[in-house]
């Protein structure tokens, strides 16, 4: 399976209402609504055809005050059986949450919580939604657009 | 006390003494946080031979050491473990600041990284480099020498 042929595929057999699907160059984007973001993790997973089974990065932009929702959590995921991948996003404002994909790639675990440690995103579900890299007590989330490289003395 | 001041001859021969035996066998204590550490054990090589110091005694507790070499970039999640490491060596200790990053933050100046060890623990040498050469470890230890030398028993037990 190409890329074209992969983003047809996803395109037409979707479970849920894609907001938008694109072929980059590097790979297949999708954007997916909030509340449809596990029932399309779990069609990308467990469909036989497409076969998703190895997520490689969670991250998060920040498009601070230039766009409403404010941030957009973003999927990299990989097929083994395809090698192809695909990005999904899904916008989420302040204050909002996500559903968590741990119940769908366990390895998601630690890539959410960097992303709680960096941006302050909500996961809902997750096993263990502390901080990551930063100490435990620390107040601030440093990869927002808002927050200073220098760091903010307390 | 004041005792001292009453002991002056003694206390300064018991100084030289005392001294010479600090100063000859400064163990270091088994640490590394970056890139400077490999420059660290390959200062421990035949090579470079920390041994002609009396430094190549790397120990793994902290309880057995006399020196924190501190070498390379300390994060803030990091500086506990390094302050508790710190207090658990016993007196009399020496540290030595290796590098750019454990002296000033070096090129991270960001929210992470500690702008140097000396805003938290004591720093008797700070050697300056990024990574400072094995050279620079061996003048570390060399200016160290000499600052033990010129240490008193009245100030330091």
């Amino acid at each position: 399976m190409n890329k074209r042929e992969l983003f047809q595929y996803v395109r037409s057999a979707s479970p849920v209402t894609l907001e938008g699907a694109r072929e980059c160059p590097d790979c297949v984007e999708v954007r997916v609504d909030a509340k449809d973001l596990l029932s399309f993790m779990r069609f990308l997973k467990t469909n036989d055809v497409l076969a998703f089974d190895l997520i490689s990065d969670v991250t998060a932009v920040d498009h601070y005050t230039s766009r409403k929702p404010r941030f957009d959590v973003v999927y990299h995921i990989f097929s083994l059986k395809n090698s192809q991948r695909i990005r999904v996003k899904v916008a989420v404002d302040e204050g909002e949450s996500v559903v968590s994909v741990t119940s769908v790639w366990r390895g998601a675990e630690w890539l959410e919580r960097e992303v709680y440690d960096m941006f302050g995103i909500w996961f809902d579900d997750h096993p263990d939604m502390r901080r990551i890299l930063m100490p435990e007590d620390y107040k601030y989330f440093p990869l927002r657009k808002d927050f200073p490289l220098e760091g903010i003395e307390d | 006390m004041g005792i001292e001041s009453h002991l002056g001859i003694v206390t300064t021969c018991l100084d030289k003494v005392v001294n010479w035996a600090r100063k000859n066998s400064p163990w270091p204590m088994t640490f590394g946080l970056a890139c400077c550490a490999l420059e660290m054990m390959v200062t421990v090589s035949a090579r470079h031979d920390i041994a002609r110091f009396g430094a190549e005694v790397y120990r793994g507790s902290p309880r057995q050491a006399d020196l924190l070499i501190v070498p390379g970039t300390l994060t803030k999640k990091m500086l506990p473990m390094i302050l508790r490491l710190y207090e658990q060596m016993p007196e009399p200790k020496w540290v030595i600041a290796y590098g750019a990053c454990a002296c000033t933050g070096g090129v991270f100046r960001t929210y992470n990284v500690v702008q140097g060890i000396d805003q938290y623990i004591p720093v008797d040498v700070y050697m300056a480099g990024c990574p400072p050469k094995p050279e620079s470890l061996l003048t570390a230890i060399m200016k160290l020498r000499e600052k033990i030398d010129r240490e008193s028993l009245r100030d330091r037990g």
